[in-house]
């Protein structure tokens, strides 16, 4: 399928809105994960559309130029910092993946929540947006 | 301290890269040469304590749950060991020092490997857990295999490479699991704890096969009949390498395994006869097909084949000292033991330096090839001298180190009859005796047909002198040891080999196998044994030119290379053909093949758990909207049946699955009803962009037959699923068990600090499973960006 690349105005502000009306919400999901319907698949798949999105609305090349990202380099990225998330345990002399959390008080912001599990998820995260644009964006660029 | 010595080569391998950079390309070996030198020197000072019979264990604990630690153990066998390693290990880098040319070769990796192998043999002979041991023994494969590629543009060099990794991967794996069979007895990996408990061992109901397994990887190793192939094939590597891993130090891994593991096994008579068997056969193969050889190093590699097969056949007469009862037995049986490991170090001296000697005859002429060479008495009068000494020792002539040993060993032969059965024993000494001839007829070739004879320049491509100093030293060096062991015999013998035998034969009294040898004995027996296999030899090497001319004898390669060859074209094919049957090329039979293995897999624990439970009416009031719902999903499913175009079935794919995530939110799984929805989307797109690559739906006209079969199969995987389902919701609710959700609820706050169930179980409790899910996840992102972008477009080589 041809990305298409004319369209007016209005819509390409009116996207544009969405686009990033989407990946706040998807990052919202993520963060929220852990306490309240989300996290990393879930924030990782409404991140992918988001970017679907864009490469629809305004094409390979200006959404490339844009977000310069390899996502096979995302995808690996993302198991490294789980895998090495995971190797914490190891470390403390813990199972492998075990996951610590602990409950601090900052200044202005309060008692925060800081969990391993986020940073685990992150990788989640990151690997379900390479996995689903490398899949969508080579299928789609393919020539032949 | 130990430990650091024998993990020494494997960290200076590590730095080589950053040496080699350094110095811009020059000449790394010198540096490379500190490394065995002072690993020689230090395990010297070891021989003082070892030789007054102490032994060193140091621990280093590693994976303590599993009972794996790196146990450096020093006894005299290890010892013995070490300084081979190191010692040769120092001349051959010397050698290699002026034998590889730092302009032409890829020195940096030559020395990685070769320091990667010293590091790994160490290990070997120096480590009491079997699992370390395993460890470093694969890398020996390992490091083996790279040294024969190291020429790796060449297609014998890695054909020789692959040989040598199949066929000792091969045993090494056999021995890992004879390994954990002797762990499973005996509750240890330390060879030492085991042999602490070998009685009860003995009796142990996996004893022979742990015994057969832990034999084929040191036969494998050790090049023993029939696994003896890949070492000709090895001598692809530049001849340094052959000299030090493929005569000297690797192939005497396996003899290194059999005498460690004497006190454990050596009781059984089926490790006596199984050695004395095999080293019988293989010794006499080996000297058999050396004399078909062509190639110096062809020759070489046969002849060390034979003399690992006299080792194995001398350990295994040793074993005999652990069978039979009464001191006088048990003396003569320790002699065997004794002169394996003479002959074992012997066997070093002489071959490595004959190596190198084929190495410089190869340097310095350009060929290797016995039809070719001759007269080079007078050219290379240094290299002359000492390929004399090699050969004679060899061959068994005094005054050499060689001689001695073949003296023993005829002992060892003799000395079988005082077992039950007496004369009969006979055959084996005879048939030893006669492999002693042909040894001494090829070594009689060696000598004859490179050094005497008429000089013809014209066979040679380059001018041919005597090779530089530096390239002799190591030869040299060799050579004298193999005359100064012959002129006196007694110089390792207390200290070093004594403490060895003490380690094979631990329950053995020493004042039993200590005694001297003498390069003199008076007229005996053996003597005149000795005087037959020169006679006859002679007369072998005299009648060789009319015997090598046809048939048999003529063929160069060994005739079982063609089971090893139809063999791997075999798995290629078999393979292929399998591969063939499952990878039909249509979707359709994929998801055959994984719904019906899934449903089934979960039917039949279902089935043997007996946990089938009939569906029942489910009491629970539910609104009415869930029942339109669930009747919207049947209605689109079968509409899915009869929808012609791919538009149309996407959209009424997505109204079961909308549904699905409909439900999920009605029941409460947000989470789930927003992954279902998110999937739903992506899945859509990627089906939009998959589109225009999809065939014309045409209607394809299937067999009845085939019908009813997807028929069948289809209901069968929906009523699997549907009672599946049912049956995981009542099982519980009929016999009472706790639900496992009620341990999420009440601790996934508690102990993960989280209030999404379905999260902290994804991303904590059993976040292993996500790990590797994300992994596959990964790799399919992975896979389709390769698949795509490199897509076959017909006629590559794969």
């Amino acid at each position: 399928m041809r990305f298409s690349r004319e369209h007016d105005v209005m819509q390409r502000v009116f996207v544009t809105i969405v686009i990033c009306l989407l990946l706040a919400f998807s990052w919202y999901l993520f963060l929220a994960g852990h306490n309240r319907p989300g996290g990393g698949f879930i924030g990782g798949l409404m991140t992918a559309s988001a970017i679907v999105l864009m490469y629809m609305f305004f094409g390979a090349r200006e959404t490339e130029r844009v977000l310069r990202l390899s996502y096979p380099v995302v995808i690996a990225l993302g198991l490294l910092i789980a895998a090495a998330v995971s190797s914490l345990g190891l470390l403390a002399g813990d199972a492998f993946v075990t996951q610590y959390f602990d409950y601090v008080t900052l200044p202005l912001v309060g008692e925060l929540e800081l969990a391993t599990a986020i940073p685990f998820d992150f990788g989640v995260y990151l690997v379900v947006v390479g996995a689903t644009m490398a899949a969508t964006v080579t299928i789609a660029e393919d020539e032949d | 301290m130990l430990h650091g010595a024998i993990l020494s080569p494997l960290l200076f391998a590590l730095l080589l890269p950053l040496l080699f950079r350094w110095t811009r390309g020059r000449q790394i070996g010198w540096a490379v040469l500190l490394v065995p030198v002072s690993l020689f020197v230090y395990f010297a000072t070891h021989l003082p304590a070892i030789g007054r019979g102490e032994t060193i264990l140091r621990t280093l604990s590693w994976v303590p749950s599993l009972g794996i630690s790196f146990d450096a153990y020093v006894d005299g066998l290890g010892l013995l060991f070490a300084l081979l390693i190191t010692g040769v290990g120092a001349l051959v880098v010397l050698y290699a020092v002026f034998y590889l040319d730092r302009r032409k070769e890829q020195l940096h990796h030559f020395y990685f490997y070769l320091l990667l192998f010293m590091g790994a043999m160490l290990g070997i002979v120096l480590s009491d857990n079997l699992i370390i041991l395993y460890v470093f023994w694969e890398l020996t494969s390992l490091s083996s295999s790279l040294l024969v590629a190291f020429w790796y543009d060449r297609d014998r060099s890695v054909y020789g490479a692959r040989k040598s990794m199949l066929i000792t991967v091969f045993g090494g794996f056999a021995m890992l699991a004879g390994f954990i069979l002797l762990y499973l007895e005996g509750g240890t990996f330390s060879i030492q704890g085991l042999i602490a408990q070998a009685d009860s061992l003995f009796g142990s109901p996996l004893f022979y096969a742990a015994m057969v397994l832990v034999l084929l990887g040191a036969f494998t190793k050790s090049a023993q009949f029939p696994f003896h192939i890949w070492l000709p094939d090895a001598m692809e590597a530049p001849t340094p390498v052959s000299a030090y891993l493929h005569s000297a130090t690797m192939v005497k891994a396996g003899v290194y395994l059999v005498a460690r593991m004497m006190p454990i096994f050596g009781g059984s008579e089926v490790w006596f006869w199984a050695l004395l068997l095999t080293g019988l056969i293989t010794m006499c193969w080996g000297s058999v097909s050396a004399i078909r050889q062509h190639d110096l190093k062809g020759i070489l590699a046969f002849s060390t084949i034979s003399q690992l097969g006299l080792l194995m056949l001398l350990l295994g007469i040793g074993s005999a000292a652990m069978i039979t009862g009464g001191t006088a037995m048990e003396r003569v049986y320790a002699a065997a033991v004794t002169t394996a490991l003479v002959h074992l170090v012997n066997h070093a001296t002489f071959k490595g330096s004959l190596f190198m000697i084929v190495g410089i005859i190869d340097h310095e002429t350009g060929t290797r090839d016995i039809r070719r060479l001759g007269g080079l008495m007078t050219v290379m009068p240094i290299a002359f001298t000492v390929a004399l000494f090699g050969l004679s020792a060899m061959a068994g002539l005094p005054p050499f180190n060689g001689f001695i040993s073949k003296e023993m060993f005829f002992t060892a032969l003799i000395s079988l009859q005082e077992l039950p059965g007496g004369t009969a024993w006979l055959w084996v000494a005879v048939v030893g005796w006669l492999a002693s001839i042909f040894t001494f007829g090829y070594c009689a070739l060696m000598l004859g047909r490179t050094f005497t004879g008429k000089f013809q320049p014209h066979n040679f491509d380059q001018k041919v002198h005597e090779a530089p100093i530096g390239l002799l030293i190591s030869p040299i060096v060799l050579g004298s040891l193999v005359l100064l062991l012959g002129l006196f015999p007694n110089l390792l013998v207390p200290g070093l080999i004594e403490p060895a035998v003490a380690s094979i034969l631990p329950a053995l009294d020493p004042a039993l196998y200590s005694f001297r040898l003498y390069l003199w004995h008076g007229p005996s027996v053996e003597l005149g044994m000795s005087l037959g296999v020169v006679i006859l030899g002679l007369l072998l090497y005299r009648s060789l030119p009319r015997t090598a001319g046809g048939g048999w004898f003529s063929r160069e390669r060994d005739p079982l290379n063609r089971l090893y060859d139809g063999g791997l074209d075999a798995l290629t094919y078999s393979s292929e053909r399998i591969t063939g049957i499952q990878m039909t090329g249509r979707l359709r039979d994929y998801l055959v093949f994984m719904l019906t293995f899934t449903i089934g897999l979960a039917a039949y624990v279902f089935f043997r758990a007996d946990s089938f439970v009939a569906p029942a009416l489910i009491a629970a009031e539910a609104p009415l909207y869930v029942y339109g719902i669930a009747l919207l999903m049947i209605i689109a499913a079968f509409a899915l049946l009869r929808v012609r175009d791919r538009i149309s079935f996407i959209i009424v794919l997505g109204i079961v699955g909308l549904m699905i995530s409909l439900l999920f939110a009605i029941f409460s799984a947000q989470d789930l009803a927003l992954t279902q929805l998110l999937v739903e989307t992506v899945t859509v797109i990627l089906l939009m962009l998959a589109f225009r690559r999809l065939p014309e739906v045409t209607a394809e006209r299937i067999p009845a037959f085939s019908r009813l079969l997807k028929l069948a199969i289809s209901s069968a995987v929906g009523v699997g699923a549907f009672l599946i389902g049912v049956s995981a919701y009542s099982y519980r609710s009929e016999t009472g068990l706790t639900s496992i959700s009620d341990f999420f609820k009440e601790n996934s706050y508690k102990l993960a600090g989280g209030q999404n169930m379905v999260n902290v179980i994804l991303v904590d409790f059993r976040a292993l499973d996500t790990l590797l899910e994300i992994l596959v996840l990964g790799i399919v992102g992975i896979g389709i960006v390769m698949m795509v972008k490199h897509r076959f477009k017909g006629g590559e080589d794969v």
